[in-house]
């Protein structure tokens, strides 16, 4: 097909496809227009029935408990994907870049005032991640946010020209563990309930006030076991693209 | 619709075409952290403050992170390459 060709067909192909969409979209519900059940159900009985008011943490780590196993461990497994394809390939020298040797990055020469900030961030990050994952049934938030959080406190170290001093705050060692218990546990957690309820993740442990720390039953345990995996998950994962760009020297051949 | 959704619709809109007219991969990891902000913004103003707070943290660290290590990593391969071909050729 010549360009000339080639063109029109685009033009005609988008063009209809265009008019399509302009149809479909304006045929769309107002913005805010539901015409469900189950929202509405939620909406009415959530809070009474689990103590929690969060309604989305409510969804994710109660109702539908069993779906958020599922995205655990979607997670789970694509992180050990990341290991998998990572580890040190053959041809590969694990050794410290020059700069590395050092103690700092080629980036480590920028300020004292980019290295004071970022030190400095990693407290406050950490305290607003575990903020999050622990109120995650009362306020929006919860493991997922409160998690991925948690894991950027320690790239401060990283931020501030010291990946080597990162690996000393968050080693490969605690990072796995955290995301091995993080995934174990919720699981668990749903076995428990079998146990003690009957029903796999039915919640079991008392529901406490509305809006207090410990309420919402399993709502909180839950939220701290995928905070734990997910902050383990993503440090993992960065340790490994860190370690390739930092410390891996070569590659393939 | 009030305006400020309309104002984070037309952001995400502009955002997603600058993300992928970007002509430099580095220069479109700042550009793709910058969209993921208008997202944020966009799931805020329509009442989704969970999918905000998610997307706050992943497009503008966990995913600009990867990307970026990425691209050193594969930098520092094609210079080696380079600098291997050079050493055949003399």
């Amino acid at each position: 097909l010549s360009r000339r060709a080639r063109l029109s067909l685009f033009a005609l192909a988008g063009g209809g496809l265009a008019a399509v969409m302009v149809i479909a979209f304006t045929g769309l519900p107002d913005f805010g227009a539901y015409h469900g059940v189950y929202g509405r159900v939620i909406d009415g009985i959530g809070v009474h029935l689990r103590h929690g008011t969060d309604l989305i943490t409510l969804l994710n780590f109660d109702v539908r408990a069993f779906d958020t196993l599922g995205e655990e461990f979607i997670l789970f497994a694509s992180v050990l994907g990341i290991v998998l394809i990572l580890r040190q390939l053959r041809g590969e020298r694990e050794e410290p870049h020059e700069e590395e040797a050092q103690g700092e990055h080629r980036f480590a020469g920028a300020s004292a005032a980019l290295r004071a900030l970022a030190l400095g961030l990693i407290p406050t990050i950490l305290v607003v991640g575990a903020y999050i994952v622990v109120h995650g049934q009362i306020t929006p938030g919860g493991g997922f946010q409160g998690g991925v959080i948690l894991a950027t406190g320690p790239l401060g170290a990283f931020l501030a020209g010291r990946y080597l001093r990162m690996k000393a705050i968050a080693p490969h060692l605690l990072t796995e563990w955290g995301d091995a218990i993080g995934a174990a546990g919720y699981a668990l957690l749903g076995l428990s309930g079998l146990v003690f309820a009957g029903i796999f993740l039915k919640n079991y442990i008392p529901l406490g006030i509305p809006g207090h720390l410990l309420s919402g039953g399993q709502l909180d345990v839950a939220s701290v076991f995928v905070g734990l995996e997910v902050s383990g998950a993503f440090l993992v994962a960065w340790t490994q693209f860190l370690d390739q760009a930092m410390v891996v020297k070569g590659g393939q051949r | 619709m009030t305006v400020l959704q309309i104002a984070a619709l037309a952001a995400v809109a502009v955002g997603g075409a600058a993300v992928v007219l970007a002509p430099d991969p580095l220069r479109q990891v700042v550009v793709l952290g910058i969209y993921g902000l208008s997202l944020t913004m966009l799931f805020f103003v329509f009442q989704d403050p969970d999918v905000a707070l998610s997307e706050i943290v992943v497009s503008t660290v966990g995913l600009p992170v990867m990307v970026l290590l990425a691209l050193r990593k594969v930098a520092e391969q094609q210079r080696q390459r380079k600098e291997q071909e050079q050493g055949d050729e003399s």
